[in-house]
């Protein structure tokens, strides 16, 4: 039985834990001391060797990004943070910079110290305004502290941090969007190569991580690369947030070793809704395949749920329960990436625009057959073929669940509308749905 | 096979090439090739829409996705690849859409996608017929639509700027034209706005897309998205006739594409031409060809009625022999001159020039109409018969490039652009010598050494620099530029602006030897530099003669078969409209010559008023449109506008630029023919046809003797800059003054849209200056000399002190004729507050 590893939440139960105080007296800062200590190099190699992988969704390996950084560039090197998280269901980043926001300036200090970069920027998704005034405020006191700015503690290392509100496009969490972004422009997907590790921000050497895994960095720094593999497994080593949603009895973040299982983290949260089965689930948030009850043991690491046929991401898990219609939920999702869909490209434009108004007419009980499979067909000449990689994840909804609930699309158009009651879905209790059925 | 190309450093070095295979054909290709190309090489196309040779790759559309089935490294790609980004590596296996069907359904699947939303516009829009959209539909599309729901629309069509309209609904968003203004004009007005589906492209509108390339955009829009209102619904691709041609707007040489049906042309699009203007020309080049159908236009031969005074239709032969025997009777009495404007083509200017010198007797011709000097003219006959000197590809690969009284933007366009491309892509060092940076010099990265009008010639010479820099930095501006230009490679572009400056061009002749930089004379109009080697100047003979050496005129009369080579030296344009005033000249040919553009307007016109006075004074025009020379003229010849002509324009890079006649036989005549026709009644053989004009020209050479010396006149000392000079007491400043590219223009006549999109015509004040003369920023500002005023708004401008810009010939700004003044000098600045 997998037990939970608090690290990254270990201190959000207190009540001052986004404090500076709170967060020294818990051992913060603790970690930069000794990584300010030690070479630059050193660094990288140590986050390297503990195997920390990006927790963005990619999984790539955090270390080695940071060796990508050229040292013979005479241009400056920057650090850029992603915490634009925006992705359905996935709820870890901003929770975690409300809660204790210094432990992501210690991860960013120290990240930016081994990459030698002087300017760090944390790209804060702008819709969440009370998360940038706490970070704005932990930089402030991480200033004040002497933790940033010039000759940081003393070691002749200077950084600045700044924190900067996205203006809410949900592909500004891709990196090379959220660059052309921050540098002012359209946040549109760049070219690549170059990638950003040569020719990122202001064509620098860039090295852009997410949230928790710059956060991460700390926990690594202050007790080691063995304490870190000690949890999960070989390739996906170390502990990370889990986020539990939808039909669950006690969601929320639930800190655990990679490779545990979904069986595991619903028995601590309490299982799903009471007086259902689970139907459907996402691993990672809305653009990572659906898996089902059968996949209840699979391990949530990189490489489980790849031989699942879905993807880690960002390890949301949204939980659906039996009262959920697939079609409805996923027409959801679509109309999503249709909204967000930023219009480069002719395939995720386009197809977008054209999928919810067929997943429209299947949920109105008007689609056929052939609908069926112009629905695949047309998702199979959007994956792949776009520009980056938020098409691919937004057809992952459509192919997964006519791969497992095909009978459900069919029983629609039996039907001759959608056999679920919507009612019967929603979260808030059944006095208010009933309400809402009776007005 | 083996690419070579120049480097940056001027070494020759070997490309690397690429082997690869596609569909089965094995082709070897320079390293760094993109997919799309290389398949061009075997034959293969691959459809595509953002894909363009001239711009950064975007891999936008998707429409060119091919099969990776090896990527060099023995792994094939799970997905289909853009080939307009990818590039080629060893042992790569690439599958189009010719072998592979995944390439095949992938690249159906993106043309069903563009379609869905794609309005069924064909029958009525201006692009069908030549629609790239329409083709590759054709080849890579389905047959049936599987869409069957709600397309996307808007209003349409919505005006981006007075002559450019953009289509929503019709847009593939493709960013072609986003890009091309981002990148190669560097006029970044219009981008994508909005988002997904709903993304289109937009202006901010406070400034909307006035762009001097704006028209490009058009052109290369894949789709009907981007239409021109001149254009609009007025003809079908299908029913149009293409003539190649060349602009003749400047001295760019631009390869132009002329659409016309049944002898009205349409529409002219750029040409393409790697060499000289790629596949890009100016707005200008391609809205202004109106001018030719104006109400004004000459059709027939017009003659003075001796009784009357009025000028009466005349048949040809009869105006013919009265011009003939007019001219041949001023030539025996006080003499006869020529001026000519400089928009001749290298076939007329010759027949001008041997008309001037063998049935006139004299070397009192010049074809500038506009400020010159003896000093400009010694330097000229350096320029003639020099040959193909600096390129384009010269100024795009130089290290640095020095701007000396050329605005490249408004006065060359073409080398504008080439030189923006040199500045991005190669980091070309460009150096401008002017007293404000211009919108163009800062989009070319360039460095402003500010010189009031006058010092150029000063700050271009080593021995004044040390006297006259005004400020240490502007010494450190000269001293980085004369380093920069030492390098191999380096260029001195200068202007006609330098004529204005005493010791400009003997100061840049020994800047360029003293660096080694190669100096190349970049004229305004496109007939200028074809009047130098033709010999439209007092001093120089055809073929880069001197006129004053006995040797090269016997060599001329050998090749022309007379003895009559006139020995007087001649007189320039400004000392011809003075012996015109003065009485001391018989006639006067004008060859199309627009009074505006002398240097002193009104002291011609007085001149000519005085010839149309005098009985024994005759005046022969050959103009195309009335013009205000025709008032005074004792015979008006109607000449053949470039569309109704073959001929050849010299581009200031000194390469021929030939071109054939448009139309068919529309009964006018270019110049060279009538001034054949003229000659022939006065004993002197001139060859009748462009052609025949040509290869003559061709048998008469070049001089090989002892050319022209150079100028010698020794730079002026600044003016204000240095204290010294003419001093510019309270309210007044040096008059800074040059052509804008949309004018006022004889040659934009007509074309109104095009007008709109020039830039508004200001004066320019540095804000100390302004506070001297008591204006601010928008204010009206009265710019006065004793012959006139010119009432502008006041835009504050980084620039020197103690200097007033004015646009040359813009509308409420005809310097000359309304300042009777030119660069230089002192003018009068005050507010003019209720002068509007």
């Amino acid at each position: 039985m997998t037990t939970l590893t608090p690290v990254l939440s270990a201190h959000w139960h207190e009540a001052d834990s986004f404090t500076l105080a709170g967060y020294e007296r818990g051992g913060g800062y603790r970690a930069l001391r000794m990584a300010l200590n030690r070479q630059p190099q050193d660094l990288t190699t140590m986050v390297k060797d503990a195997g920390l992988r990006g927790r963005g969704g990619a999984g790539f390996p955090a270390g080695m990004k940071w060796g990508f950084v050229p040292k013979d560039n005479p241009n400056p090197k920057y650090l850029v943070v992603n915490a634009d998280e925006s992705e359905p269901g996935t709820c870890k980043d901003i929770p975690l910079m409300l809660a204790t926001p210094h432990t992501l300036v210690e991860g960013t200090i120290i990240a930016a110290y081994a990459i030698g970069a002087n300017t760090a920027f944390i790209y804060v998704r702008g819709e969440v305004l009370h998360v940038i005034r706490r970070l704005q405020q932990a930089v402030a006191d991480a200033y004040e502290a002497g933790y940033l700015g010039k000759d940081i503690l003393g070691t002749a290392y200077d950084l600045d941090i700044i924190v900067h509100a996205g203006a809410g496009a949900y592909i500004c969490g891709e990196e090379t969007a959220l660059l052309d972004s921050l540098e002012g422009r359209r946040g549109q997907p760049r070219l690549r190569p170059p990638f950003p590790a040569v020719a990122g921000l202001y064509a620098s050497p860039t090295v852009v991580n997410n949230v928790e895994t710059i956060a991460s960095v700390p926990a690594i720094v202050a007790n080691g690369v063995d304490w870190f593999r000690s949890m999960g497994s070989e390739k996906s080593p170390g502990f990370t947030l889990y986020s539990l949603s939808g039909h669950v009895t006690h969601p929320g973040q639930y800190e655990a070793p990679l490779g545990i299982t979904l069986r595991e983290l619903l028995d601590m949260a309490g299982g799903v809704r009471e007086g259902h089965e689970l139907k459907f689930w996402t691993p990672g948030g809305s653009s990572t395949p659906i898996l089902t009850a059968e996949h209840l043991d699979v391990p949530l690491d990189y490489e489980g749920i790849a031989e699942a046929g879905s993807m880690l991401g960002t390890k949301a898990l949204q939980i659906f329960d039996d009262t959920t219609c697939v079609v409805r939920a996923v027409l959801r999702w679509v109309e999503f990436y249709k909204h967000e869909s930023c219009g480069k490209c002719t395939p995720c434009r386009e197809g977008f625009w054209w999928l919810v108004q067929i997943m429209e007419r299947m949920e109105a009980g008007d689609g056929t057959d052939a609908d069926l499979e112009k629905l695949l067909d047309l998702s199979d000449n959007i994956a792949g073929r776009s520009f980056c990689a938020l098409a691919d994840g937004g057809v992952a909804p459509i192919t997964s669940s006519l791969e497992y609930f095909r009978d459900e699309y069919l029983a629609h158009f039996e039907n001759g509308g959608c056999p679920f009651d919507p009612a019967a879905s929603v979260l808030f209790g059944q006095g208010f749905a009933h309400r809402v059925v009776e007005a | 096979m083996t690419i070579t190309s120049d480097n940056a450093g001027g070494a020759v070095e070997e490309q690397k090439l690429i082997t690869l295979t596609i569909d089965g054909i094995e082709i070897s290709v320079p390293e760094g090739t993109l997919l799309i190309r290389a398949a061009e090489q075997v034959g293969i196309e691959i459809p595509r829409f953002c894909d363009h040779p001239l711009l950064e790759p975007a891999g936008a559309c998707r429409q060119c996705l091919v099969e990776i089935a090896d990527d060099g490294r023995g792994r094939g790609m799970p997905k289909p690849q853009a080939s307009c980004t990818m590039t080629v590596m060893p042992g790569m296996v690439v599958r189009t859409q010719v072998t592979s069907p995944v390439a095949r359904k992938a690249q159906e699947g993106i043309m069903e996608f563009l379609l869905i939303n794609h309005p069924l516009d064909c029958p009525v829009c201006d692009k069908g017929g030549e629609c790239p959209l329409q083709n590759q539909a054709m080849t890579a599309g389905r047959g049936e639509s599987r869409y069957e729901g709600r397309k996307r629309t808007y209003a349409k069509p919505i005006a981006i700027s007075s002559q450019v309209l953009l289509d929503r609904e019709r847009c593939v968003l493709c960013a072609r034209c986003t890009r091309f203004s981002n990148e190669i004009a560097g006029d970044p007005f219009i981008e994508m706005l909005d988002r997904g589906a709903l993304q289109q492209v937009g202006i901010y509108e406070d400034e909307p897309f006035e762009s001097y390339f704006s028209g490009n955009t058009i052109q290369i829009c894949p789709v009907g998205a981007l239409t021109s209102t001149a254009y609009r619904f007025r003809s079908r691709p299908f029913d149009l006739v293409s003539s190649p041609s060349i602009a003749e707007h400047d001295s760019s040489g631009a390869a132009i594409r002329v659409d016309h049906r049944r002898g009205t042309v349409m529409r002219r699009l750029s040409g393409e031409d790697a060499e000289v203007n790629e596949e890009w020309i100016s707005d200008k080049d391609r809205f202004a060809f109106r001018y030719a159908m104006q109400k004004d236009r000459l059709r027939h031969p017009l003659v003075r009625d001796e009784n009357t005074g009025e000028l009466v239709t005349a048949s040809w032969p009869e105006a013919i022999s009265i011009a003939a025997r007019r001219l041949a009777r001023a030539r025996d009495d006080a003499g006869a001159a020529v001026i000519t404007g400089g928009r001749l083509t290298l076939e007329d200017a010759y027949a001008y020039s041997k008309f001037a010198r063998l049935a006139l007797h004299t070397n009192d011709v010049d074809f500038r109409s506009r400020v010159h000097s003896e000093e400009e003219a010694a330097f000229l006959a350096g320029v003639a018969g020099s040959g193909l000197g600096v390129t384009y590809a010269d100024i795009e690969t130089a290290p640095a490039v020095l701007l000396a009284g050329l605005e490249v933007e408004e006065e060359a366009p073409t080398i504008f652009l080439r030189l923006r491309k040199g500045a991005r892509k190669q980091g070309t060092k460009v150096f401008s010598l002017a007293p404000f940076a211009t919108p163009g010099l800062t989009k070319l990265n360039g460095m402003l050494i500010p010189c009031a009008p006058g010092a150029e010639a000063a700050a271009l010479s080593d021995d004044h620099v040390q006297s006259t820099a005004d400020s240490a930095g502007q010494m450190n501006m000269i001293t980085e530029m004369r380093a920069a230009l030492g390098q191999p490679g380096a260029v001195i572009l200068v202007g006609e602006r330098l004529a204005g400056v005493p010791g400009g061009y003997t100061a840049a002749l020994a800047l360029a030897n003293e660096t080694g930089a190669s100096l190349a004379w970049v004229p305004r109009r496109a007939g200028d530099r074809a009047a130098v080697e033709a010999g439209l100047l007092p001093n120089v003979l055809p073929g880069a003669r001197p006129a004053d050496s006995a040797e090269a005129r016997v060599d001329l009369g050998v090749a022309w078969g007379s003895e009559a080579i006139p020995v007087l030296a001649g007189r320039d344009t400004n000392g011809i409209v003075a012996a015109l005033g003065d009485g001391s000249l018989g006639g006067l040919l004008v060859g199309g010559v627009h009074l505006a553009d002398l240097p002193d307007p009104a002291a011609a016109r007085t001149a000519l008023e005085h010839a149309a006075a005098d009985p024994d004074v005759c005046v022969v025009s050959l103009e195309m449109r009335s013009s205000d020379i025709t008032e005074f003229a004792d015979v008006v010849l109607p000449v053949a506008p470039v569309v109704e002509k073959a001929g050849t324009f010299m581009n200031w890079e000194g390469r021929e630029r030939a071109f054939e006649n448009a139309f068919g036989d529309t009964g006018s005549n270019p110049d060279g023919r009538i001034l054949s026709m003229i000659a022939r009644e006065m004993g002197v053989p001139i060859p009748a046809t462009p052609h025949a004009l040509r290869a003559e020209f061709g048998q008469v050479g070049r001089w090989d003797g002892e050319p022209v010396a150079p100028p010698e006149v020794a730079p002026a000392g600044t003016a204000a800059a240095a204290g010294e000079g003419p001093e510019a007491a309270a309210g007044q400043a040096i008059l800074a003054t040059w052509r804008m590219m949309l004018d006022d223009g004889r040659m934009q006549d007509g074309d109104e849209d095009l007008a709109r999109t020039a830039r508004r015509p200001v004066a320019r004040l540095s804000a100390a200056t302004a506070t001297r003369c008591g204006v601010a920023e928008s204010e009206q500002v009265a710019v006065t000399t004793d012959a006139g005023s010119i009432t502008l708004p006041l835009e504050i401008t980084d620039m020197v002190d103690d200097v007033v810009w004015l646009p040359m010939f813009s509308p409420g700004s005809h310097v000359h004729e309304m300042l009777r003044a030119g660069a230089g000098d002192l003018v009068t600045v005050r507010p003019g507050g209720d002068a509007r």
